[in-house]
This record gives structure tokens, C-alpha cells and sequence, in this order.
């Protein structure tokens, strides 16, 4: 049987690529990011690897492709109302700020050795710390859930961001989507940091900035979740020039993944309108950890189960969450039906 | 005065954000020369792209960027319509978080 059709030329690569798989990473990534709020670029690169994608190209091609599905994400997040642009805004000012001092702490660092291990392992560390954070946070709310201590959405955990919101250091702003008031400076100094973290460990930051939204800023986890996807996206627009000025782009890989990825962005964003914010939560501490043990295998130089570890998860979370959205549509569906019938 | 203010203001969150993000695109690429081989390929909108890579990366950086936000635009509105088709409320979400 004649399976090059399956097989479509990349002009500036030179060369040919299975276009299904680049669909289908597409598409995980999608669903996934739509669903944990972030760009997911530790995902993409394992995936496009095993395909044979030249890795020249694999940075710049993954950074277009998150711009474009963040894009998609963004709209379908900004009609559910979980999008909060002035939030997003002002933690732009501390994120890029944040982003430039991490990279000069690197560059400084660099001139004194190679530090590459070390960034790897204060990769793990917070990686760690995250999981952590996510885990004692979900006992805590179900403790205080068995003991009746359920607030206005549900029961909570670690409450951080409910003393740093008294911050009374002017000017104090109110975050309608979000839904609370605040010192400026609260998102501006906690976006610095995790920008900060995001310039020195050279990642994207959504893997940091998400848990810091909900834990120390005190946004719902959905409004994290679409605020932090409309960060992704400005950033990773400009990325995407940076990249292409660098000739580190394959524009047709780009669009290939963008299609598949615009379906799994939808179904990952309808699925947060059925997922309790506490699943979002869990799920996003499972995705962490497996992060963090693929971070470790390369580090050990075990990199075939590393990208087997990774590409796993993405397969078992992607599954889980079209889960969520075609049962939630599902019997959302029938019980419109039914109300229609009964009117 | 006011709205002097706001361009102000804006001007410099413009001038703050843009050398930082290309800082957060991450870090310096590695010097690299790759040359698409045209010879390959037939005239037409690859044949286009492929040459432009070659000879000024900057117009192809400007086409690859305005593409990509273009098409995620596009393919935005497309899922929406199709979404909407579906009957599935969305524009309204209950936020539970346990």
C-alpha cells in the first residue's frame, strides 16, 4: 500500500514528515494547554523528536504553534468570562521585567562555568516544590470539606493569597473577571518573581505562573487558567518573530499542529466548564511531577524514557480530558432536551 | 494632561515589555545557516516562503508572525461557529473549585 500521501514535504527543512503525528501533538498539546492554562512547550519538543522533526527547527516551530493555539484557547477562555485582560496586562509589566533579570543572573552565571546541571536541578526543585504545593493544597480542602468549612465556590485549601491581598499599598485595583481587589503591586511583585524563575530556568513560565495565579494572587483556578493563556499567547507572537528572524521556523509544521491543536483547544477549554477547579488542580500537579521525573531521566541521560514518560502522560491526560468535555456535553445536552420537552 | 498621561504610561510598558520578551522567547540560538532548497520545489506560495527564508529573513519573520496570528484568528472563529452549532452553552460556567 502506498502510504506517502501520509507524508507531507517541509520546503525549508528539505525533508518529509509523518503530518498525522504532528496533528496529533497538536492536538494534545492543545487540549492540555486549553485545560491547565499553559503553553506546553516541554510537551511539544519530545513528541516532534520521535517524529524525526529536525530539532534546528523545533524551538521556533513549537513557539509559533503555542502563539496560534494560545490564540484559539484565549477567544474560547474570553467568552466563558474566564479571561481577566487587565490582570493579564499588569502582570505582563512584571513578567517581562522578571524574565530580563533571570536571564542576566544566567548570563552572569555562565561567564563563572557551566551551569547547565544546576539549572536543571533548581528546574527539579521547583518542579518538586510545585507538586508539592498542588498535593497539600487538595488534602487540605478535602480535610476542611469533611469538616463542613466549604466558602462560596467549595471548600479550600492552602489560602496564601487571602493575606497578600491585604496588602494596602496604593494603588489598589479591582479585577472584575477575577473577581477581587488588590495592591497593583501584588500581581506586579508576584509576576517578577515567577518571570524571574522563567528567564533563569529559560522556560516559558505558565508551568510556574499558573500555581502562582491561584495560590498567591488568588484568582479562581478557571480565571488562571484563561489569564495566564492570554500571557502565553503575546509572548509567544513575539517568539515566534524572534525565531523566524533566526530562521529556526518550518511554517508548515506550524499550520499542520495549528489545526489539530485549534480541536484540542476547544475541547480542553469546554472541558475547564465542567472540571471542579480542584480537578484542574490535581491534574496539573500530576503533569508537573511527570515533568519533573523526565527532567531527572535526561539528566541521567535516559532520554528514550524520558520522552516515553512524557509523551504517556500527554496521551493519558488528553484521554481523560476529551472524558470531560464529551460527558459533560453529553449530559448537558439531555437535560436541555429535557427541559425543552417539559416547557 | 490625562490622556498625555496614558501614552505616556503606555509608551513605557512598551518600551519595558519589548526587550523582554525576547528574552522570553529564551535564550540566544546558536549560529546556525540553514538553506531551504528551492530547486525542489515548484513556483507557487512554498516556492515564495522558501526563497524568502533564504534572502531576507526579516519579511519572512514578519510573514511567519502575521500567518500564524492570522490563522489562529481564523481557525478561532472557525471552531466558534462550529461550537456553536453543537447547542452547547458557551458563554456562562459555574466556578466550583471542590
Amino acid at each position: 500500500m502506498d502510504a506517502s500521501w501520509l507524508y507531507l514535504w517541509m520546503p525549508i527543512a528539505g525533508m518529509k514528515i509523518f503530518w498525522p503525528g504532528l496533528v496529533l501533538i497538536g492536538f494534545s498539546v492543545g487540549c492540555i494547554g486549553g485545560f491547565f492554562g499553559m503553553g506546553g512547550a516541554w510537551m511539544v519538543t519530545p513528541g516532534l523528536n520521535i517524529l524525526g522533526f529536525p530539532m534546528a527547527f523545533a524551538i521556533g516551530t513549537d513557539i509559533a504553534h503555542i502563539a496560534g493555539k494560545s490564540m484559539v484557547s484565549t477567544m474560547r477562555h474570553s467568552k466563558f468570562g474566564n479571561v481577566d485582560y487587565k490582570l493579564g496586562l499588569i502582570m505582563i509589566v512584571g513578567t517581562m521585567a522578571g524574565i530580563e533579570v533571570g536571564a542576566q543572573i544566567i548570563m552572569t552565571l555562565e561567564r563563572a562555568g557551566n551551569i547547565g546541571t544546576i539549572v536543571r536541578w533548581v528546574y527539579v526543585v521547583l518542579l518538586a516544590l510545585i507538586t508539592w504545593l498542588v498535593f497539600a493544597d487538595y488534602a487540605k480542602a478535602v480535610s476542611k470539606k469533611k469538616k463542613g468549612d466549604v466558602g462560596e465556590h467549595g471548600a479550600e485549601g492552602i489560602t496564601w493569597y487571602k493575606t497578600l491581598q491585604k496588602l494596602n499599598i496604593p494603588p489598589m485595583v479591582h479585577f472584575t473577571a477575577a473577581g477581587f481587589t488588590c495592591s497593583a503591586w501584588l500581581p506586579i511583585g508576584v509576576s517578577f518573581v515567577t518571570g524571574v524563575l522563567a528567564g533563569f530556568l529559560g522556560i516559558g513560565g505558565g508551568l510556574v505562573r499558573m500555581p502562582a495565579l491561584v495560590y498567591l494572587i488568588g484568582c479562581p483556578t478557571h480565571i488562571a487558567v484563561g489569564t495566564d493563556l492570554f500571557e502565553v499567547m503575546i509572548s509567544g507572537l513575539y517568539g515566534a518573530f524572534t525565531y523566524s528572524m533566526k530562521g529556526r521556523i518550518e511554517m508548515v509544521a506550524v499550520f499542520v499542529m495549528l489545526t489539530g491543536a485549534a480541536i484540542g483547544a476547544q475541547i480542553g477549554t469546554v472541558a475547564t466548564k465542567y472540571a471542579r477547579g480542584y480537578g484542574i488542580r490535581v491534574a496539573f500537579g500530576i503533569a508537573v511531577l511527570c515533568c519533573m521525573i523526565s527532567i531527572i531521566l535526561k539528566e541521567f541521560k535516559m532520554d528514550a524514557a524520558a520522552a516515553v514518560l512524557i509523551l504517556g502522560t500527554i496521551g493519558i491526560i488528553s484521554l481523560w480530558i476529551c472524558k470531560i468535555t464529551f460527558v459533560g456535553a453529553a449530559e448537558e445536552l439531555r437535560v436541555k432536551k429535557a427541559r425543552e420537552a417539559g416547557a | 494632561m490625562k490622556r498625555l498621561s496614558k501614552i505616556l504610561s503606555l509608551s513605557t510598558v512598551v518600551v519595558l515589555l519589548l526587550p523582554a520578551l525576547a528574552l522570553a522567547a529564551g535564550g540566544p540560538a546558536k549560529d546556525l545557516i540553514v538553506v531551504a532548497d528551492t530547486r525542489v520545489l515548484e513556483p507557487g506560495p512554498m516556492r515564495y516562503f522558501a526563497d524568502l527564508y533564504n534572502t531576507n529573513t526579516t519579511l519572512f519573520a514578519v510573514w511567519a508572525t502575521v500567518m500564524t496570528a492570522v490563522y489562529g484568528c481564523f481557525l478561532g472563529f472557525l471552531m466558534d461557529f462550529l461550537m456553536s452549532r453543537t447547542g452547547i452553552d458557551l458563554k456562562s460556567r459555574k466556578i466550583i473549585e471542590h
